[in-house]
């Protein structure tokens, strides 16, 4: 998103919060993530009424009414069809989607990849908890193998979508992932989203205390965390822990430990901008325990058309000359004249 | 009705019919004899019926594409029920429609293509033009087009197989000659077509249809004839429209008298597709157009444009429809403007999607879960489109709703000449958005109309929020069941008072009598045309056309009381009788056809007969 204004921002928190009971269950991860955003609105230059923030269905996807800004809560899966319509007629309007893990890769996955690649510019905020949270209980398309819930008690079957994966497969142009669990980087996260003109892809961990609790533990957990995550920092090599790294052999990553022979200069070094995607998969793939799970923004490419813009402009030109004349329309080329 | 001249025979009017192979051009050239048939001062009613698939098997019954059209110095209403000349270009196209040619009727046939492989294709086991029988029954013309046009393009400097497809203009440059159509709007066409492009193809062409034209100029076969006197019609600008294009133009007038920005978005589907061409090519005029990736995301679109305060516009058929329709709901329980147009095919499932069907009324009335009524308007001629269009556009900002408008394949594809009305005569439609500085609430509403206010993004101060989710009055989530039971009886009763702004219903013919035909959507031609036959023949016939399907019109229950019989015409197993009966405790007669094709008159008039005796 890139939709700014120059003037001074007088907002702060409050001015986006509704007066709404928040009705998420105690515990939710869902708090911290409508915490974040709330303090990130305000810090954007962009004045209260251009935000919309539209959504599906979902625990998620209650999320707009908890922001005191234009809101449509929608039907399920199909946010992105409403956002993209919103844009298309607006676009000085500062569009936020929010979904979920269910609401945007199993019945929304279809929208979501024409959203992505269509590139318009719209913030898009997937709460991943790999569970269906609002209809209790039922394994979701990120859960992972084997998933017992009511629905699959004897262990799901399917094997699940990698959301960054899916976004990348679809060309978005920006691609990012952060957690529930960190203030600080989810502010920064959104933050470079907005900035981002074009589609912002944001996968949040989030976790569903009641169904599926602890579900990034692993990833997430203080004290786990500085070794099982990989915290991607533009320009620096990919480090994690006290002293190891991702080293690259052939197309494959390797974790490696720094000494006997390995440098730091023999560590990736973390390019988001890298215009060949093939690096931004290699990461995505990366997860505990065989990797250390990465956080931040993976891929961000700038300089391709919006959609929205695509679509004025082409108008534009066609005005060029002037407007069309309506009477002129409605005669057309081969009329005649009736006496 | 006819009168001899020195080389011409007078008539009030005529049917012709080509038919020939899907790739044939037969549609290319039914609308250039429509445009010449227009231009020459005639009424016009057209029918194109051709295959779903693009090719089929060259040759094949599969394959025979076709376009009828009547034309004449009096009103014309239907493309007629038989034609009076046929022109088969295969013997797929006779086969297929030889059994509607009436007896000595006026059969051109191209006999270049009478060979033994095309006639086995066809299902002939011999050349039925080689029985004596056949020849007598008809005024039959054989014409070696392909040689002939191939001949008269011996300068050209096309490929000879190019050549060969040329002949479909020396057909019609042939038919021109016979019904005395002026050749101009043809040339002119060519023209626009092909002759900055490819002028060595405007060329040819014009060269076979003038070659057509000659041929019946010389040829020694004897033969009628025609000649049609111009239409009495009111003066003014006219021009040929067919129902899909009046669509488009009413739509983007009804942006210009809302002072509405206008978006579109759609997913190809036929017959609607041109809908989506037709906007996509008026940039000009500021439409935005979307092609989304489906159905669903096609009405996602059109919300998300609506709540941020476009006058937005989606148009499919049937499969769409169902599709749609969670999202419809959505728009109804959000009271966001939204115009639906459905140009109906048969169905159900992919069913006939080429062929005409009027199935979907129920459709429209009931699709939604929940009670959810919407206001349903239907067109009932290609022009009428236009009007239909503006007025979907105008109950959707007034009264803050989705509007389903209703067209047919037969309305859609069909063209009719059109008096063009002045643009800056068309009422404005006046459907105004919350200003900053008020107190916005949601839901409160227009005393007269009981709509909504719309507050768009981007004003200061009217942040709010909307949703599937069941709202109250200030825009509150609210599980409350009292609320509940008020707002969807608040919202039934919005789509009811629509009602109060519809005119007086219009009767054909005496205000009583012993049977009424009420009808709704493409049927008017014929049944329109069939009760005036009937009157003029002394029987108590009258019919009415619903163009508003919900809310009806206030004055039907009082109309229909003052017929002994009513009877309901309808191209469905009978879904208006349905409603109608239900409505108006009322034994209406359901007269039903699913044959993928319009009522002819005569069937009419033998069904009106049988309820009188």
């Amino acid at each position: 998103m890139s939709t700014t204004n120059t003037e001074e921002s007088s907002l702060s928190k409050k001015d986006f919060v509704t007066e709404n009971d928040v009705r998420w269950c105690p515990g939710c991860g869902d708090y911290a993530i409508l915490n974040a955003v709330q303090r990130t609105l305000p810090e954007l230059g962009v004045p209260k009424e251009k935000f919309v923030v539209v959504s599906g269905i979902g625990c998620s996807s209650r999320f707009p009414y908890y922001m005191n800004t234009y809101g449509f809560h929608t039907i399920h899966g199909r946010a992105p069809t409403v956002a993209t319509g919103v844009k298309s007629a607006n676009p000085d309007l500062s569009v936020w989607m929010v979904t979920g893990d269910g609401d945007g890769l199993s019945i929304g996955g279809n929208h979501l990849m024409h959203l992505l690649r269509r590139n318009l510019d719209i913030n898009v905020l997937l709460f991943n908890n790999r569970i269906y949270g609002l209809t209790k209980g039922q394994y979701s398309p990120t859960s992972e193998v084997g998933k017992k819930t009511k629905s699959t008690p004897a262990g799901s079957l399917d094997y699940p979508i990698n959301p960054l994966l899916f976004a990348l497969g679809s060309e978005a142009t920006f691609v990012a992932r952060t957690s529930d669990t960190d203030q600080k980087h989810m502010v920064e996260t959104f933050k470079a989203a907005h900035a981002h003109k074009g589609t912002s892809f944001v996968e949040i961990f989030q976790n569903c205390v009641i169904f599926n609790n602890n579900a990034f533990e692993t990833v997430t957990g203080r004290e786990v965390r500085s070794e099982q995550a990989l915290m991607l920092e533009e320009g620096q090599p990919l480090r994690f822990g006290e002293n190891k790294g991702i080293r690259l052999n052939g197309f494959d990553p390797e974790v490696v430990e720094l000494g006997n022979g390995v440098e730091e200069s023999d560590l990736l070094v973390h390019h988001s901008k890298t215009p060949n995607p093939a690096y931004a998969s290699i990461l995505a793939q990366m997860a505990y325990p065989a990797f250390p799970t990465p956080f931040g923004i993976l891929r961000h490419i700038e300089g391709r058309e919006t959609y929205e813009d695509a679509l004025h402009a082409q108008i534009k030109s066609a005005q060029v000359q002037g407007e069309g004349n309506l009477q002129e329309l409605l005669v057309g080329k081969n009329s005649w004249v009736v006496e | 009705m006819s009168q001899a001249t020195d080389s011409f025979e007078e008539i009030e009017s005529a049917v012709v019919r080509f038919a020939g192979d899907s790739g044939d051009g037969m549609q290319t050239i039914g609308e250039r004899f429509t445009d010449s048939s227009a231009f020459a001062g005639n009424d016009i009613a057209t029918l194109p019926d051709f295959p779903a698939e693009i090719r089929a098997p060259a040759g094949t019954l599969a394959g025979v594409s076709g376009y009828q059209l009547q034309f004449g110095s009096r009103t014309i209403l239907t493309p007629g029920d038989e034609p009076d000349a046929l022109v088969a270009m295969n013997p797929a196209a006779l086969k297929a429609n030889i059994a509607d040619l009436p007896e000595g009727g006026l059969l051109v046939v191209n006999v270049d293509s009478f060979k033994s492989m095309n006639l086995k294709k066809a299902g002939y086991e011999g050349n039925p033009l080689e029985d004596e029988e056949f020849r007598k029954k008809y005024q039959l013309i054989e014409l070696d087009l392909t040689t002939l046009t191939k001949e008269a393009l011996s300068e050209s400097p096309l490929k000879p197989s190019d050549k060969a497809r040329c002949k479909n203009f020396f057909a019609l440059g042939f038919m021109c000659y016979v019904y005395g159509r002026p050749l101009e709007p043809t040339l002119n066409f060519f023209n626009q077509k092909w002759g900055k492009k490819l002028p060595e193809v405007a060329e040819a062409n014009s060269t076979a249809l003038k070659a057509g034209f000659n041929l019946g100029d010389t040829m020694e076969t004897a033969r009628n004839r025609y000649q049609l006197a111009k239409a009495a019609v009111k003066p003014g600008v006219y021009r040929k429209i067919s129902g899909n294009e009046a669509t488009v133009y009413g739509l983007v007038a009804g942006a210009q008298c809302a002072n509405r920005e206008l978006l579109y978005s759609g997913y190809p589907i036929t017959p609607a597709s041109p809908v989506l061409e037709g906007l996509s090519a008026l940039k000009k005029f500021g439409v935005k157009t979307v092609q989304a990736e489906d159905e669903i995301a096609a009405m996602g679109v059109a919300i998300g444009a609506s709540f941020a305060g476009d006058l937005s516009v989606v148009a499919t058929s049937g499969p769409g429809m169902c599709l749609k329709s969670e999202f419809i709901g959505l728009a109804s329980i959000t009271e966001l403007p939204v115009v639906i147009c459905n140009v109906q095919r048969g169905g159900p499932s992919t069913g006939l999607p080429t062929k005409t069907e009027q199935s979907d009324l129920l459709q429209s009335l009931f699709s939604r879960h929940g009670d959810c009524p919407l206001p349903v308007i239907a067109a009932h001629s290609p022009s009428d489109c236009f009007d239909c269009a503006v007025e979907a556009c105008r109950i959707a900002l007034t009264y803050c709703t989705p509007v389903i408008f209703l067209s047919d394949l037969y309305v859609a594809n069909g063209a009719e000449p059109w008096l063009v009305p002045n643009a800056s005569e068309l009422p404005a439609i006046i459907s105004k958005f919350a200003e900053p500085g008020e107190k916005y609430i949601t839901y409160k509403r227009n005393p007269d109309t009981l709509a909504r206010t719309q507050a768009i993004p981007g004003q200061p101060g009217l942040e709010h929020r909307i949703g599937g989710l069941e709202k109250s009055e200030d825009g509150g989530v609210s599980y409350d069941p009292e609320n509940h039971e008020k707002m969807t009886h608040l919202r039934a009763e919005k789509v009811e008072r629509i009602a109060d702004s519809l005119p007086a219903t219009e009767i054909h013919g005496a205000a009583e009598g012993e049977l009424l035909a009420i009808g709704w959507g493409g049927t008017y031609g014929a049944i329109t045309s069939a009760a005036k036959a009937m009157q003029a023949e002394g029987f108590s016939v009258s019919s009415l056309h619903l163009r508003h399907l919900n809310p009806l019109p206030k004055d039907l229950g009082d109309i229909i009381k003052k017929f002994k019989k009513v009877i309901v015409p309808e191209l469905n197993l009978g879904q208006l009788s349905l409603i109608v009966r239900a409505k108006y405790l009322v034994d209406a007669i359901p007269l039903t056809k699913v044959q993928g094709k319009p009522f002819k008159v005569s069937e009419l008039v033998a069904s009106f007969h049988k309820e009188l005796s």
